[in-house]
């Protein structure tokens, strides 16, 4: 698939067993290029957030390795829940990585102010998270993301709470800043159809313990409403949903 | 005044009165005795004729009842602090301090004003004060300091927080709510304990409210006592209300028990 020389990450026969005796997950060798917008597809409960963690260094292993080509990029981290600090406003809570990083204050607020616009959450840095819709707040998650401006963004079904409309606009927005910031992403999903139109690679995992099933690439393509409402877009979501459905029979 | 914040108010006036009103009644019919039970306008007369002694009682209790609150803040958030932080602190020292905790502080009380002496009464007076309110700080502000969001935790981990970027800019945010209740609680307790403390004391050298309803029960003064209860009571209430106000515009932003959504 990707040239070698492109991967930043491989996990290798990686496995998750919690102390409860849970096997959550793999084993799964799973390489990431940069550039990709990869996603994690799979039933719940298969140890797709599980991988996630893992990659994101917030879980060791039990057994298997995760190997960085060249150092460890930076990461950010998107979770299913905005996760904002409720005492803190919205420029607050953007500017955090920047905080525990110890940028200046008045380079982190400029910084932290540019990436809410690029959200369109103009005007609204000083809003506590409560005074903000649930689409807002995702953005806002979304923004504190960027702001740290990382070579690897790492979600976890961001926009699963959301209405079907926002979920379409953020989808968007994610894919206009994936072009405009070329950063590798790996995105988290349950959704067929969210997967199939952002990924440009998907990985479906078996259920619990999650190993790669199948592996669809996604044809390039400008990734627009128009696309989303093509026939070809129909038919990569049929490929990804035949694949998750066979995978899940099988089981 | 919306419609529904006026009854909150007055409600609890009118109770207060037909309550007082039903009492003067029965005590003019049945002419019970001013020893046993005192009229409402009795008790009312007393304590506008003793108003200054009584505020200077009020005061001496309040001064003792908010250095002991704020030492007790003081304390008990560092104690919370060390106690999360360290887990063999925590585990050693935890059963002391609930043991401590269930000691009844009037059973405390004479062995702590022996110990530290009449010469020095407002120092034991501070000191069973002080531990009347300190438990429920350090309790509850322990489990905040535990009880922070674990992504909002993780998330810190991955942006490389010092565990005192963690502990300033996360654990004590998340606990700030626990501590909040806890000083509603601990600012009764607080005064409760000052009042208990002055009882164990019994002595004239402190002249707090405690005091007063002790002397006068000596001496059969009843409608004194009720006057100094009665400020004891408005006491109790002035630092509840300070207290809750005090956690309304902390809140405000961010807590939901604090925010009344718009209709
Ligand atoms: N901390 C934990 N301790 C014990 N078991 C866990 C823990 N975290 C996850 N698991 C278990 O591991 C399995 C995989 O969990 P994971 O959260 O990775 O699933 P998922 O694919 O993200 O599911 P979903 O789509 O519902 O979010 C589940 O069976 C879960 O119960
Ligand atoms: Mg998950």
């Amino acid at each position: 698939m990707a040239a070698s020389e492109n991967i930043i990450a491989s996990l290798r026969q990686v496995t998750k067993a919690f102390g409860n005796g849970v096997q959550a997950l793999g084993p799964i060798d799973l390489h990431i290029a940069r550039g990709e917008f990869l996603s994690l597809l799979g039933p719940s409960g298969c140890g797709k957030s599980t991988a996630l963690r893992i990659v994101a260094g917030l879980l060791t292993p039990s057994t298997g390795t995760l190997h960085w080509n060249g150092a460890r990029p930076r990461l950010s981290f998107v979770f299913q829940d905005p996760t904002l600090m409720p005492w803190a406003t919205a420029q607050e809570n953007v500017r955090l990585p920047l905080d525990l990083g110890g940028v200046p204050r008045s380079e982190a607020d400029t910084r932290a102010d540019a990436a809410l616009a690029r959200l369109g959450l103009n005007g609204f840095g000083a809003a506590y998270p409560r005074a903000l819709s649930g689409g807002m707040r995702m953005r806002v998650s979304i923004a504190r993301a960027l702001v740290a401006e990382p070579q690897v963004l790492l979600m976890d079904e961001p926009f699963a709470a959301l209405d079907e409309p926002t979920r379409e606009r953020l989808n968007e927005d994610l894919l206009h800043l994936w072009r405009e910031v070329g950063v590798t992403i790996v995105f988290v999903t349950h959704s067929v159809y969210e997967s199939a139109f952002l990924s440009t690679r998907v990985v479906v995992l078996s259920p619990r313990p999650g190993r790669i099933a199948a592996e669809i690439a996604i044809g390039a393509h400008e990734r627009n409403t128009a696309w989303r409402l093509s026939p070809e877009f129909a038919s990569e979501a049929r490929r990804v949903s035949a694949a998750l459905r066979q995978n899940s029979e099988a089981a | 005044m919306k419609p529904a914040r006026f009854a909150a108010v007055l409600l609890p006036l009118a109770l207060g009165a037909a309550v007082l009103a039903l009492w003067e009644m029965l005590v003019q019919i049945y002419a019970v005795p001013r020893y046993v039970l005192p009229a409402p306008s009795l008790i009312f007369t007393t304590f506008v004729g003793e108003f200054s002694s009584l505020m200077a009682s009020v005061w001496t209790t309040f001064r003792i009842t908010l250095e002991a609150f704020l030492l007790a803040v003081i304390t008990g958030v560092a104690g919370a602090i060390v106690l999360s932080q360290n887990r063999v602190a925590e585990m050693a020292l935890s059963p002391y301090a609930v043991a401590l905790q269930v000691s009844p502080i009037f059973a405390i009380a004479p062995l702590v004003v022996i110990w530290i002496g009449y010469e020095r009464i407002e120092l034991a007076l501070l000191l069973l004060a002080w531990l009347a309110a300190f438990f429920p700080i350090l309790s509850n502000v322990t489990a905040g300091l535990k009880s922070v969001d674990h992504n909002l935790l993780d998330l810190f981990r991955l942006h490389g927080a010092s565990r005192l970027q963690t502990l300033w800019r996360l654990r004590l945010p998340s606990a700030l709510p626990h501590l909040l209740a806890a000083m509603k609680i601990s600012g009764g307790l607080a005064l409760i304990g000052t009042i208990v403390a002055e009882f164990a004391a019994g002595s004239g050298t402190a002249t707090g409210l405690g005091w007063r309803i002790l002397e006068a029960g000596h001496r059969l003064q009843i409608a004194r006592q009720f006057a100094a209860l009665f400020a004891v009571i408005g006491l109790g209430l002035a630092i509840y209300f300070a207290l809750t106000l005090l956690e309304h515009l902390v809140l405000r932003h961010w807590h939901d028990s604090a925010t009344r959504r718009e209709a």
